[in-house]
């Protein structure tokens, strides 16, 4: 079931290119806007700079094609899921597909970045690693946290504001991380970090898997 | 009502915070360098912060019965227990902030147990605005207890891990002299604990208070709606 779910949310997405390219014109116009703000003044993105934009440019776009996975949905679709499928498969199967999107996103942003605004990381490995472990963290409570906002009705600001203090955890270790990889310190100094973040993860997804059904059924 | 097997704990409340303001501003305290006599904010900052814990985790307890089993008064319960915790670490941030301009020279030093302090303090907030945004009071009730729990999980890295794997200036870590087997003078336990008890307990009965008014408040509301 988690893997038809699953399928469906990948054939709706090409089938409907509108959304997937408005996103990725999103992410290339705000690594765009970075590039020419700092365009002769190559000096000036230090690498502490480079972090900061690059989670930045990462949280927008994540935050906006993990938004649409429920609020985006139509009533009688939804009634229709309600029918067929266990509220467990649906969260499980939504936070897979959300993953692997915000994987797609911030890959593409990084490379977007390199072509930009060069590539201060020593160590890419790590720095992979740890957008694997963001993005997980993203998709396990953005998910959530769309389910909540789509049944209010002033939804989209209210996901902004119910976010950002939930994942603001995870980008501040994310953060920590990719500036140890910016000064090449190697695996001893990020090991806690990329620990911490994987239990937050740990965290967030049983939270998400235990609260989406009484969600639900509202 | 007024009887006195529920009048013994406030009584308790308002004896202990009394011993704790005299206590607390007269006791003697052990000199240490650049903390001196701002040592006695142990009494009144972190109390607020264990005050807050306490109050935000009855929230959560009563979220969780809202969930099993969906009473109004769960709801109620879980609402009062969060704005109250909230007004806590209002204080709590206040007061830590009065304490640095005399320690550290200026109130918010981007330390990062304050920075943690006011994203939790976030968290509350956008709990309340969810709760206003939506006009079903059933869905109200059970989608507000759902972030409330999701909330609380997220809350404890910022408060309780990430502050100590980053270095601060706060007491207690870095070095700093501060709330620890070693540093705590014996005295100032005799004050310590009776004002973090007395701060919890008035910290509930402010919460009772408000959900007695609130009960009272929807009981004239159904009056006036049977009129």
């Amino acid at each position: 079931m988690i893997l038809t779910l699953f399928q469906k949310e990948f054939t709706l997405e090409l089938r409907q290119k509108s959304v997937a390219s408005g996103l990725v014109i999103y992410l290339f116009s705000t690594a765009f806007i970075c590039y020419l703000t700092f365009r002769l003044r190559e000096n000036l993105v230090t690498p502490l700079v480079w972090a900061a934009l690059f989670w930045i440019t990462i949280l927008f776009t994540v935050i906006n094609s993990i938004a649409k996975s429920f609020i985006g949905e139509r009533r009688g679709r939804e009634i229709y899921y309600y029918s067929i499928a266990n509220p467990a498969d649906i969260i499980l199967s939504k936070i897979a597909y959300n993953f692997v999107l915000a994987t797609v996103l911030s890959f593409s942003g990084l490379l977007l970045f390199y072509v930009f605004l060069g590539m201060p990381i020593e160590d890419v490995s790590i720095f992979s690693l740890s957008i694997l472990l963001t993005s997980l963290g993203f998709a396990a409570s953005l998910t959530l946290l769309s389910s909540i906002s789509s049944k209010a009705n002033n939804s989209s600001i209210l996901m902004a504001v119910l976010s950002f203090p939930v994942v603001i955890s995870i980008l501040l270790l994310a953060i920590k991380v990719s500036k140890n990889c910016i000064d090449g310190l190697g695996w001893d100094a990020s090991w806690d970090e990329l620990l911490t973040l994987a239990a937050i993860n740990c965290l967030v997804s049983a939270m998400s898997y235990l609260l989406f059904p009484y969600i639900w059924r509202s | 009502m007024f009887g006195a097997r529920k009048f013994w704990w406030k009584l308790t409340a308002v004896l202990l915070l009394a011993y704790t303001v005299i206590g607390g501003l007269l006791f003697q305290v052990p000199r240490l360098s650049i903390v001196n006599e701002t040592i006695r904010a142990l009494y009144f900052h972190v109390p607020m912060w264990f005050g807050m814990v306490f109050l935000f985790s009855v929230s959560l307890v009563y979220s969780i019965r809202y969930l099993r089993n969906p009473l109004k008064g769960n709801d109620t319960i879980a609402v009062e227990f969060a704005n109250t915790g909230l007004a806590y670490g209002l204080l709590g941030i206040f007061t830590g902030m009065i304490w640095a301009n005399y320690t550290w020279g200026t109130p918010w030093h981007g330390d990062p147990k304050q920075n943690g302090a006011a994203i939790a303090t976030l968290v509350y907030l956008a709990y309340f605005v969810l709760r206003g945004s939506l006009s079903n009071e059933e869905q109200k009730a059970r989608i507000s207890a759902v972030y409330n729990i999701f909330a609380f999980a997220a809350m404890i890295p910022l408060i309780f891990i990430i502050p100590r794997m980053t270095s601060s200036m706060h007491p207690g870590s870095g070095g700093n002299p501060g709330f620890n087997m070693y540093d705590l003078d014996s005295k100032m336990r005799m004050v310590f604990y009776p004002a973090v008890i007395g701060w919890i307990l008035l910290g509930v009965w402010i919460a009772t208070l408000r959900i007695r008014i609130r009960n009272v408040e929807e009981k004239i509301l159904d009056l006036e709606d049977n009129v």
